[in-house]
C-alpha cells in the first residue's frame, strides 16, 4: 500500500505517494535528493538526520514519513550561510558527518535562547554525537551565536 | 508494512478491534530503531495514533494531572507547574535521549514499550500513576504497579488503548530519581530508582532491576517502619528479596544490586537520619 501525502518542505508544499515503511530520512535524501540531512547510527542516538518538525528538532530516521501529512519539515538546506559564521570562527566541525545534525540543532537553541534559563547548551545539544569530540567548539559556536561566549563551560564534560 | 490511519479515538479503537494485531503507533522511536534491517516488523499492520488530537493535551484537575495518551517528554519538561508539583517527571523526561527523543516520544509509549530500563514508568510508578485504557467495550483502569505481569507482558488487549494516565496530587515530603549509566546523557540505564513519600507512604521503585519495572516492598516496609540501615550493605536483603537482577550487555547483576544499596543509602540517610 501507499498513502498519499501533502506536507510543507522548506517552505514549499510537496505532495507525494509514501509506502507506510518509508522513513523521513530516506524520503528526504532518496527521493528528494536533499542529502544534506545524513544517515549515522539509525537508531536515534546519533543526531546527524536531525530535522525540524513543526518546529522541533527530531531524529528523521525515526519518523515515518507518513506521519508528516500536513506537517513542517525544514532541513539544513533550508539554512542561510551566513548563520553558519559561529561554527566556521569556532572550528566547530571535524570530518563533518554530524555538522549538519549539529548545525539543526544548534540553531534551534539559539532561536530559542529562553531554554537557557533550565538547560545547559550541553544538555540540550546531548541528541547529537561527534565522533571526533569535537564538541568543545561546538558548545562554544552555540555560545557565539547567542551572545554568551564561554557559557557552554569548556571542560565541564557534561556531555 | 500496513498503517490503518484514524483522525478520532473511536475509529482508531475500532481499527484496532476489527485486527485483533495490529499495534499502535505514536511517535515511532521505539518502533524505527534500525528500521531497514527489521523486516519482520514490516510485514505486521498498524493503527496510527498521530492524529488524535484529542490524546495530546494534558490537563490538570483538583485531584490529579492527566496525562493524555500522546503527551510527549518534551509537552512536560516544558510545563513549569509539573516541574514544581511533579519534578521526579521532568527530571526523567529530561534523561530520555536528548531533544530529538524527548519532542517524539510520549509517557503511554514508554508504559506500553515494557521495557525493564524504561525512564518514564518508574517516576510515574512512584507517584502512583493509574493507566486508563479504552476499547470499543469501555473503560478500564490499572494502577502502573499492577499493569505488568512479567517480561514485555501486561494487562492492555490488543484493542485497548492508553488514552491517559492519572496521577494523584499529594503533597509529596520526599522524592528523588537517579538513574546510573554509562554515560550522563543519551544512555540506557544499568540501575534506575525512584524514591518518594507522602501521606500515601514510601514508594521505592526499581528500573533495570528486574523483568519489569516494580516497586520494591521489603524496602518500603524497612522505611515505614524506620528501620535503622549503619551501611549499604543493611539494604541488600531487602533487595535481593524485592529484585532479581540479571548479567546483560549493560551490567551485571552484582553491580546493580550494589550501586542500588549505594544509591538508596546516599540518597536516604540524611532524611532517615542514617550514620
Amino acid at each position: 500500500m501507499t498513502l498519499s501525502i501533502g506536507f510543507t518542505l522548506n517552505g514549499k508544499a510537496v505532495s507525494m505517494e509514501a509506502d507506510p515503511a518509508e522513513r523521513l530520512l530516506d524520503t528526504l535524501r532518496y527521493r528528494l535528493g536533499l542529502t544534506g540531512t545524513k544517515e549515522g547510527c539509525g537508531e536515534g542516538e546519533c543526531g546527524a538526520c536531525t530535522v525540524y518538525l513543526d518546529g522541533l528538532p527530531v531524529n528523521s530516521c525515526l519518523v515515518p514519513t507518513y506521519q508528516v501529512r500536513g506537517a513542517r519539515v525544514e532541513t539544513i538546506e533550508a539554512l542561510d550561510p551566513v548563520q553558519l559564521g559561529p561554527f566556521l570562527e569556532q572550528g566547530a566541525t571535524q570530518c563533518g558527518a554530524c555538522t549538519p545534525g549539529v548545525v539543526m540543532t544548534a540553531l534551534w537553541i539559539s532561536a530559542h535562547p529562553e531554554l537557557l534559563e533550565t538547560h545547559t547548551v550541553r544538555e540540550l545539544m546531548a541528541g547529537n554525537l561527534c565522533r571526533c569530540t569535537g564538541y568543545d567548539g561546538i558548545v562554544d559556536a552555540v555560545a557565539t551565536t547567542i551572545g554568551e561566549v564561554g557559557e557552554g563551560g569548556r571542560g565541564k564534560g557534561e556531555a | 508494512m500496513r498503517v490503518l490511519l484514524a483522525d478520532r479515538v473511536p475509529e482508531a479503537l475500532g481499527l484496532l478491534a476489527g485486527d485483533g494485531a495490529a499495534i499502535p503507533v505514536a511517535g515511532g522511536t521505539d518502533l524505527l530503531v534500525h528500521w531497514p534491517v527489521r523486516i519482520d516488523a514490516h510485514d505486521r499492520t498498524y493503527v496510527d495514533l498521530s492524529r488524535l488530537e484529542d490524546l495530546k493535551p494534558l490537563r490538570w484537575s483538583d485531584r490529579e494531572l492527566v496525562l493524555g495518551g500522546l503527551t510527549t517528554y518534551w509537552d512536560v519538561i516544558q510545563d513549569e507547574r509539573i516541574g514544581r508539583e511533579f519534578p521526579l517527571l521532568v527530571r526523567a523526561a529530561r534523561q530520555v535521549g536528548a531533544i530529538q527523543i524527548q519532542a517524539r516520544g510520549t509517557w503511554a509509549g514508554n508504559i506500553v514499550n515494557a521495557s525493564p530500563a524504561a525512564d518514564g514508568v518508574p517516576v510515574l510508578m512512584a507517584y502512583d500513576a493509574v493507566v486508563v485504557l479504552e476499547s470499543g467495550r469501555g473503560r478500564e483502569e490499572v494502577p502502573l504497579d499492577h499493569f505488568y505481569t512479567g517480561y514485555k507482558e501486561m494487562r492492555r488487549r490488543a484493542d485497548q488503548l492508553v488514552v491517559a494516565i492519572r496521577i494523584p496530587r499529594r503533597p509529596y515530603s520526599y522524592q528523588v530519581f537517579e538513574k546510573v549509566g554509562s554515560r550522563r546523557a543519551q544512555a540506557i540505564a544499568k540501575v534506575g530508582l525512584a524514591v518518594t513519600r507522602s501521606d500515601a507512604g514510601w514508594r521505592v521503585v526499581a528500573a533495570s532491576m528486574a523483568p519489569t519495572i516494580r516497586r520494591c516492598p521489603m524496602l518500603e516496609r524497612l522505611l515505614e517502619q524506620r528501620v535503622q540501615v549503619a551501611h549499604p550493605g543493611d539494604l541488600v536483603p531487602a533487595i535481593t528479596q524485592d529484585v532479581s537482577p540479571i548479567d546483560d550487555v549493560r551490567s551485571t547483576a552484582e553491580y546493580r544490586r550494589r550501586v542500588m544499596a549505594r544509591v538508596l543509602y546516599d540518597d536516604l540517610r540524611e532524611t532517615c537520619g542514617w550514620p
